[in-house]
């Protein structure tokens, strides 16, 4: 009889659960869903016939091509930049023992809840053209021109990037070096091995999930990545959401950025599958190894 | 000073074969402690330690948790730097030496085997940390598999690995490189009682193997000093308590603290030590006049302690020159193969072990005990270091 009533209460609780699914997919239609399709049908020919000659004409032009390289180029090469800054980092804060150690790891955390701009915003005050490095080798050297020029480049957008998305990098390294047996890196050490082969032969291999998931997270934002490269206001450098930006804000070319938004969506989604196995792959395959 | 005394033992060549390891490391060295101190602040923690462990010698260090033991290890091993003192291997001043530098091998409780490695890779990765050849690699990697057992496990992860066959893996894994000393870190305790049994006998056959290798043994278990060591050091509160020959501390323990560590003694309040001839003392406990050795000297009319070890205690009847107690049963345990009884003389609550019997006493009964003066000592009261 008890079993019978037992048995007979997850009958119906399948149904009731999934109601709660309900809500949130209509507010995901609503706010996403919705938003994406009509910039899809736009690309595809809007209220008229269905074409794809929109995207052959923006794919072929100039300007995307430049777009999508630049996009492509700053976000490989700031990622590659946190990457290697976080883990030199994230090395430092974790081996080498030094008062304020838990205080410069918790700056870091405290650093990813800061606005992007703010990153930009300091870097013209230091290497801008009236800013402080130029200012002071002006003085005591008595250029002409502001030496430093290299902020309203490509690789002053890549250079912020790469200072605000590093704690990206270092906040799952920092979890992961916390994890590491300290018996394996005295081990090693009496074995023979010198600091820089426990890093790479020891730190290094436990290290990686935690850096690739790090750094692939980096490309997905640097790839999307807008306010930064607005801030610092390179004229030459032009990416994908700022050729977005600037054919629907400023030319009122709507279908030719919504096109772009297309390709720019579909790289994001690519590079998030990505980043979905890649995790996958060292959360399942890997658990027993790191 | 303490000093381990030197054992004579003839040190034939270690396992031949090519090996990454300079010459001179292939046989054991001394390890050296000159006067070592390790302080954290101004917490001590190791205190003027003076300490030799003779080529091809074990030498155990047991103690309670925080009496120093591990730290002295680690202080070889070269993670922790003295705040004074030396400390030799061989002929070198290692005190600040990088580990790296300093050519041991060291075996720590939990493996700590390279997860991300086949055992191969493992076993390999000292010899390739020294730039040895492949050809060597080749060579000495299944010799020190054999060594262990693990011969037919080289391709496995030591995740694929009990926690025993890790432990072979990590011991092949120190041995590879040919180390002038190994050092044991409680190379035992995460293993279970029957693994531990097992591995305690292997290590004796390893050393057996190789007797030019020194060790230095770090335990918290009496029964792995005991049975491997040559030599016991006692610690506590970052001091060495006690040093001696494994069985000469056990029968003659220095001080009320090492004979209650080691084995457990019972230590049994006596006075007015009188000689009794034959190298024997005579003392008083209560009413009752017991005779012992006086391995110490000490000197005669004075308090001292009575070490009898639960298991010198015999039932039943006894020859005319042994000592008599009588008391009353307090309790009794059964344990398999032996009876464990508390039985209260003079105040006094005594341990005694005996073989399973088949009618044991019941708590509350009489009990008359009797011991062998030749198995007891007096001990110091005052507990003078050894």
């Amino acid at each position: 009889m008890a079993d019978a009533a037992i048995a007979g209460v997850p009958a119906s609780r399948p149904r009731l659960d999934s109601f709660w699914v309900v809500p949130p997919l209509l507010i995901l239609a609503a706010l996403f869903f919705y938003p994406l399709s009509l910039i899809v049908r736009e690309a595809l020919g809007g209220n008229e016939a269905f074409t794809l000659s929109h995207f052959s004409e923006v794919l072929s032009s100039r300007r995307f091509l430049d777009g999508l390289y630049n996009t492509i180029i700053i976000a490989t090469c700031a990622t590659a930049g946190c990457i290697v800054l976080g883990f030199v980092l994230s090395l430092v804060i974790a081996f080498v023992p030094f008062r304020g150690a838990k205080s410069v790891a918790r700056l870091i955390d405290t650093f990813i809840a800061l606005p992007t701009f703010l990153v930009t915003l300091a870097f013209t005050f230091i290497y801008g053209s009236a800013g402080l490095l130029n200012v002071s080798l002006i003085r005591l050297f008595g250029f002409d021109l502001p030496p430093v020029d290299f902020l309203y480049s490509q690789w002053g957008v890549i250079l912020a990037e790469t200072t605000v998305y590093t704690p990206f990098v270092m906040r799952p390294l920092l979890a992961t070096f916390s994890q590491i047996d300290q018996a394996q890196i005295e081990v090693a050490s009496s074995l023979g091995a010198k600091p820089l082969r426990i890093i790479r032969q020891i730190i290094l291999p436990a290290a990686l999930p935690a850096l690739v998931a790090g750094g692939s997270l980096c490309l997905l934002l640097t790839v999307n990545e807008f306010g930064i490269v607005l801030f610092i206001g390179a004229k030459d450098v032009i990416t994908l959401p700022m050729l977005i930006y600037s054919k629907a804000i400023q030319e009122f070319d709507y279908t030719t950025a919504c096109v772009i938004a297309v390709v720019n969506v579909a790289l994001s989604l690519s590079l998030y599958t990505l980043y979905r196995l890649i995790i996958a792959h060292f959360g399942g395959n890997r658990a027993g190894v790191v | 000073m303490v000093q381990a005394m030197v054992m004579e033992r003839s040190l034939p060549a270690a396992t031949p074969s090519a090996s990454a390891a300079p010459a001179d490391a292939v046989g054991g060295s001394r390890i050296g402690f000159e006067n070592v101190s390790v302080t954290y602040g101004s917490l001590t923690v190791l205190q003027s330690l003076t300490l030799t462990v003779n080529p091809g010698e074990i030498v155990a260090l047991i103690g309670p948790s925080g009496s120093g033991k591990t730290t002295a290890l680690r202080a070889v091993a070269g993670f922790v730097r003295p705040s004074s003192g030396r400390i030799m291997i061989g002929d070198r001043d290692v005190t600040n030496l990088a580990p790296y530098d300093r050519k041991i091998g060291m075996v720590v409780q939990n493996y700590a085997l390279f997860p991300h490695m086949r055992v191969e890779e493992n076993v390999a990765f000292g010899l390739r940390a020294h730039g040895a050849s492949e050809a060597v690699v080749r060579a000495r990697v299944p010799e020190c598999l054999a060594m262990v057992g693990m011969g037919a496990y080289a391709k496995r992860y030591p995740r694929e690995l009990s926690g025993g066959q890790q432990q072979r893996i990590a011991i092949a894994r120190a041995l590879a490189n040919k180390p002038q000393v190994l050092l044991l870190d409680e190379p035992l305790s995460a293993l279970d009682a029957q693994i531990r049994r097992s591995m305690l006998d292997e290590l004796a056959k390893l050393h057996r193997d190789l007797p030019a290798l020194t060790v230095l043994y770090v335990t918290h278990d009496q029964t792995e000093a005991l049975t491997l060591a040559n030599h016991i050091g006692i610690m506590r509160d970052g001091r060495l308590k006690a040093f001696g020959g494994a069985q000469s501390l056990f029968r003659n323990p220095p001080n009320r603290f090492a004979a209650e560590f080691l084995g457990r003694a019972n230590l049994l309040p006596v006075n007015d030590l009188q000689p009794a001839g034959e190298g024997r003392v005579s003392v008083r406990f209560g009413a009752t006049v017991l005779k012992a050795r006086n391995h110490h000297r000490l000197a005669k009319g004075s308090d001292c302690l009575l070490c009898v070890r639960p298991h010198d205690f015999k039932l039943g009847s006894s020859r005319p020159d042994a000592n008599r107690l009588s008391g009353v049963v307090r309790s009794v345990q059964w344990q398999g193969d032996v009876h464990n009884v508390v039985v209260e003389v003079a105040g006094e609550c005594i341990r005694l072990s005996s073989a399973p019997m088949r009618e044991p006493p019941e708590p509350g009964a009489s009990l008359d005990v009797h011991f062998d003066p030749a198995d007891v000592t007096v001990v110091p009261e005052d507990g003078a270091d050894g």
